[in-house]
Parts: structure tokens; C-alpha cells; sequence
């Protein structure tokens, strides 16, 4: 409108033809403006992940030229000789995301299938609220109650049932063998299950619901039951986004920090157990990093940051490129 | 035993669908538990003081008042630093997206930063900032948590602006309306509710967020409201608290986390409820 006026004013002997000249020559100008304007931001987003990328490589400059690749299979962490390997969060790290898919993925489907083919309408939005509020729960929270409720819990009836039980199998007896602490992979494992659970829920949820409902009511027309349904109709249809919410799942866990920093143990030890304590790549970060001195404790930690993010990232493309895949399939069939 | 075939396969049915329930079950216990103890840990710790005092050194009194205000100022400051990047740059996805490279890789690169783990964006923050400063503050802290808010808005303003139909944007270019008025009077305006959303769901996110703090705003065990110096806030505390000896930091955290979570599930159902409300196409 300010644009119109001063025209006007400037010009009031001019035609009125050439006042809405001028007037559509602001404009151009406005549009091409606002869409270079907003086409920046849109790159500002890619220029944050090169910087992330860049700075944690620079930081991490000095580690990686001190210790090379051997870095990743290094399983020494001392401070005062100043040799950094970083084995053992990078196992701690797999490990307790390993632990947490195991029991959260079967978990999850179950949710998902209960969301989608058998929960009363009225009671599925309710229901869903509750289960997405378990990933919006704050992640110290999960931490705290971890450390002071479930882990004594945990040491004084399941740690001890484990050790009699699961520790005398072959093969995965060592796993599971190991003095009740309370504390230790294994413990971090089961939070991060709870905590990725909403997560490859939710993921599943929206997967299954893009099966269309024509396949679904024909099997079901044939007289198949609600698992034959599941099993043969919608898995099948989404397997590949199945995959993807699993991976989105793996992605977070990977990287979840306070919980696995209270419950992990926090020691630089490599054991066969699971019941001992360990270390993950971000419990490490938080546990040392602003205590570190010397540029090269400092960058071996950045290194393992860059570690962390690059492993994360590769996890979660894959996730979206399968996510990607599924809603293009569902483009070209329906 | 001989199980005929239509008993089996109720029987398999069955299963599985016991097996469903008993997950949901399994599900909402740990949501249950969890917030139990919070009532349970929490509500003990919780008076006037946690409100109106400082945070005290260990054995004598004190309450949270620094944290809980540093937490709010930082989280209001992320929110104004990450809200316009991230609506514009929503824009452009969804206005703007329907040809090139630069949308595509954005949207992409944009879910992954999504999840990225929130310690490396504090790292980043650190590597750029803290170094660069030479100093741990708030701001800081501030950057990091802005950086955590722009990828959940740029999602939701790309959703929400797609919800609006095209009918509108043609209706409005028909009568000459230039694009960017297009944009800002009409389909920005369509899906306010959408975005209010997305920006409430980003402040739920980040007010609970530790781990970018720690290597940014650090803490503060007194008042401060200097965004350069570092910052007292309520999730580093609850950490510290908590992990700490005392009985009465810990009764401190607990009270702490009790504030929180239910502040940031809260804020969760408040969005929720508002979309469903005034959102776009329901």
C-alpha cells in the first residue's frame, strides 16, 4: 500500500496507466525479493549440516592426525598418558541401541497394530496422545527415574533371575553374567526402549494407514482374520516403511544422551557382560567434556561427536530414503 | 493334539491380538510409572520456595527461581532466533519447492537434522561460539536450542501450508494479487493455527533439552539475567541436583523435573488440542 502512495504523490499529473506500471514493477521487485529471501533460509538449512560437518572435522584435527584410523579400534581412554581410542563408546553406543531395537521393535508393531486395526475410534486418538506424551516425556526425566526407581528395582529382582537364568545358556550365558549392579548397559538399553517406542510407533502407525482399505476389506471379504490381514496385507504393502520407522528409531537412539549418561555407568571398560557398566559416545561427551584439558583430550572427544553424527546421519538418509521409497510406491499405485 | 485349521487360525488370531493389547499395556505402564514418581518424588520438594529462591548451596534452603527463569528467558530467545528461519524457509519448501534441487535436498537434509542428536548441535555451538567468545553463555545456550527449534518448525510450516488448497492461491492470483501477498495474506493466515502449533511443540521440545547446554550455557548457581555470562537454567540443574549427594538438591531436582516434564507434556496437549480445534482441513 505504501508502495501505491508514494507513487501518487510523486506523480499525480502521470497517467493512471503508468501509475499501475510502476505499481506491478514494485511488485516484481517485492516477489522476487521475498521468494530470494525465503529460498536463502531454505539453503541457511543446508549450510547448518556443512558446518556441523566442518567444524566438528576441524575441531577434531588434531586427534585424527595423532591417532589415524586407529582411533575407532582403540579401546584405551587415558587422560594422562593422553591416548584416546574410541572402541569402547562406539560398542557401548551400538550396543545399547542394539539392546533397545530388540524390545522396542516388536513393542512398536504391536502398538501400531492395535492403532490401526483393532482400537475402538473413540478410544484412538486418547490412546495415541498417550503414547506420543511417552516421547515428549524430557529425557533427564527418563535419567533420573532410571538411576533412583528402576535400577535398584531392577538389581535386587531381575538382575539376579538374569544372572541364574540366562547366564548359564551357551553362546549368550557370558552376556548375561555379571554382579547385580543395576547400573550397566543392559539398563540403558531397556530405558532407550521405552524412550524409542513412541517413536517407531508412531512411525508404523502412519505407515499402516496408507495401505488402502479396498486390499484390506477384500482379504477381510475372504474371511481372513485381523493377523492374516496383518501378516499377509499390510506388512507386505509396507515393509519398506516398516524398515524406515525402525531405523528413524535407531537414529534416535543412537544419539540419546542424559538417559544413557545416568543409567550407563560411565566406565571406560570393555566387558563381554552386558550387566557392567560402559560408556556411550554421548554419555561420554557429557560426562567429560567441559572437564577435558589439552587440546588433545578436547578433540578426541570432538572426534567422537563427529563419529556419533556421521553414524546417526547415515542411519536416518537410509531411514528417509526407504520413507521416500514407500510414499512414491503408494504414488504410483494408487 | 490335532488342532483343526479354522481353530488354529483363531487361535494364532488371538494370540496376536492379545499380544497387541498387552504391548499398549506395556506402553502406557512406563508413561504411568514415570509420572507417578514424579508426583511421588516431586510433590514432597514443592512449595513457595522453589519459586521465589535462589538455588542454595548444599544444607540450607533454597528453591529454583534462577533456574526456572533462565530457562524461560533462553527458551523465549531460541524460539525468536529459530521461529523466522524456520517459517521462511518452510515457506519456500511449500510455496516455492515445486522445481529445482534446492527443496528436495533441503527437505531431506532438514528430517535428518530432525533427529540429530542434540549433543552434536551443542558441540557445534561450542566449536563456533564458546571458542570463538571464549566464554560459556547464555546466548549460547540460546544459539544451540535455536537450532534445535528450526528444523520441527520448517516441518510444520511445510505441512500446514500444503494443507491449504490451491483454490485459494488461484482464487487470490486472479484477482492480481502479486505471490508474496499471496503468501503472507492468505496462505500464512489459512495455517496459522498449524504453525502456532508447530512453534508450541518446538518450545515443548527444547525446554526439556540438557544435553545442548551443557557445553553452552553451563549453569549458574546464582542470579543472573546477563545473556553473555553462562546462565542457570532448570535442566542442567535438575542434572547436577540430581546427581549430586545431598538429600536436598536431590528432593530440589526432583521437584525440578516434576515442574518440567508436566510443563512440557502439558504444552504437548495444549497444541494438540488447539490443532484439532482451529487447524486447517479438520
Amino acid at each position: 500500500m505504501v508502495d501505491g502512495s508514494e507513487v501518487l504523490t510523486e506523480g499525480s499529473g502521470v497517467m493512471p496507466r503508468r501509475t499501475s506500471d510502476v505499481h506491478l514493477n514494485v511488485h516484481l521487485l517485492a516477489d522476487l525479493l521475498f521468494k530470494n529471501i525465503t529460498r536463502f533460509f531454505a539453503f541457511l538449512v543446508l549450510i547448518l549440516l556443512a558446518g556441523i560437518i566442518v567444524s566438528l572435522f576441524i575441531g577434531s584435527l588434531p586427534a585424527i592426525k595423532k591417532f589415524g584410523f586407529g582411533f575407532i579400534g582403540n579401546a584405551e581412554w587415558n587422560p594422562v598418558t593422553e591416548v584416546f581410542g574410541g572402541l569402547v563408546p562406539i560398542i557401548g553406543t551400538i550396543a545399547t541401541s542394539v539392546i533397545a531395537l530388540l524390545i522396542a521393535v516388536p513393542v512398536s508393531v504391536g502398538i501400531a497394530l492395535f492403532l490401526t486395526e483393532m482400537c475402538p475410534l473413540w478410544l484412538r486418538r486418547p490412546l495415541g496422545t498417550a503414547i506420543e506424551l511417552l516421547a515428549g516425556v524430557p529425557s533427564i526425566i527418563y535419567g533420573m527415574w532410571g538411576l533412583f526407581v528402576f535400577a535398584p528395582l531392577f538389581r535386587d529382582y531381575a538382575e539376579p533371575w538374569i544372572n541364574s537364568h540366562l547366564g548359564i545358556l551357551p553362546l549368550i550365558g557370558p552376556l548375561f553374567h555379571g554382579p547385580p549392579m543395576g547400573i550397566g548397559m543392559l539398563t540403558a538399553g531397556l530405558i532407550l526402549s521405552i524412550m524409542v517406542i513412541p517413536f517407531i510407533a508412531s512411525v508404523m502407525r502412519d505407515v499402516f494407514e496408507v495401505v488402502p482399505p479396498l486390499l484390506k476389506e477384500s482379504a477381510y471379504g475372504l474371511g481372513a482374520t485381523t493377523w492374516e490381514v496383518f501378516r499377509n496385507i499390510v506388512l507386505p504393502y509396507t515393509k519398506i516403511g516398516v524398515v524406515g520407522g525402525i531405523m528413524l528409531g535407531l537414529g534416535r537412539a543412537l544419539g540419546e544422551t542424559m538417559a544413557v549418561t545416568f543409567v550407563i555407568g560411565n566406565a571406560h571398560e570393555l566387558h563381554a557382560s552386558l550387566l557392567m557398566p560402559g560408556n556411550s559416545i554421548a554419555s561420554t561427551l557429557a560426562n567429560e567434556f567441559t572437564e577435558a584439558v589439552g587440546e588433545l583430550y578436547t578433540s578426541s572427544l570432538i572426534e567422537l561427536g563427529l563419529l556419533l553424527f556421521f553414524i546417526t546421519f547415515v542411519v536416518l538418509a537410509f531411514a528417509k530414503l526407504l520413507l521416500i521409497r514407500l510414499s512414491r510406491l503408494e504414488g504410483a499405485k494408487s | 493334539m490335532i488342532v483343526s485349521l479354522p481353530a488354529r487360525r483363531r487361535l494364532i488370531n488371538l494370540a496376536s491380538q492379545i499380544g497387541s493389547v498387552l504391548t499398549v499395556c506395556f506402553g502406557l505402564f512406563w508413561l504411568f510409572w514415570i509420572l507417578l514418581t514424579l508426583l511421588q518424588l516431586g510433590i514432597p520438594g514443592m512449595n513457595l520456595k522453589v519459586f521465589t529462591q535462589m538455588t542454595p548451596p548444599p544444607g540450607s534452603p533454597g528453591g529454583l527461581l534462577n533456574a526456572i527463569v533462565g530457562t524461560f528467558l533462553m527458551v523465549m530467545l531460541s524460539t525468536l532466533i529459530g521461529t523466522p528461519i524456520g517459517i521462511l524457509a518452510g515457506i519456500y519448501l511449500a510455496e516455492y519447492g515445486q522445481t529445482g534441487w534446492l527443496s528436495p535436498l533441503t527437505r531431506f537434509i532438514n528430517d535428518i537434522l530432525l533427529s540429530a542428536p542434540s549433543i552434536v548441535i551443542g558441540l557445534f555451538v561450542y566449536e563456533v561460539y564458546v571458542v570463538f567468545t571464549g566464554h560459556f553463555s547464555g546466548l549460547a545456550g540460546s544459539f544451540a536450542l535455536g537450532l534445535l527449534v528450526i528444523p520441527v518448525v520448517v516441518r510444520t510450516t511445510e505441512n500446514m501450508l500444503k494443507l491449504v488448497p490451491n483454490r485459494l492461491r488461484e482464487a487470490a492470483a486472479a484477482l492480481g494479487t502479486p505471490r508474496w501477498k499471496v503468501i503472507t495474506m492468505i496462505t500464512l493466515r489459512a495455517s496459522r493455527a498449524g504453525i502456532i502449533t508447530g512453534i508450541l511443540l518446538a518450545v515443548a521440545r527444547i525446554s526439556g533439552e540438557t544435553a545442548p547446554l551443557l557445553f553452552t550455557s553451563l549453569n549458574n548457581q546464582f542470579w543472573s539475567s546477563n545473556i553473555n555470562r553462562p546462565m542457570a537454567n532448570l535442566p542442567v540443574t535438575i542434572f547436577e541436583y540430581a546427581m549430586s549427594p545431598y538429600k536436598d538438591w536431590q528432593n530440589l531436582a526432583w521437584a525440578g523435573a516434576l515442574l518440567i516434564t508436566f510443563g512440557v507434556l502439558g504444552l504437548n496437549i495444549v497444541a494438540r488440542t488447539f490443532l484439532r480445534q482451529s487447524g486447517p482441513g479438520r
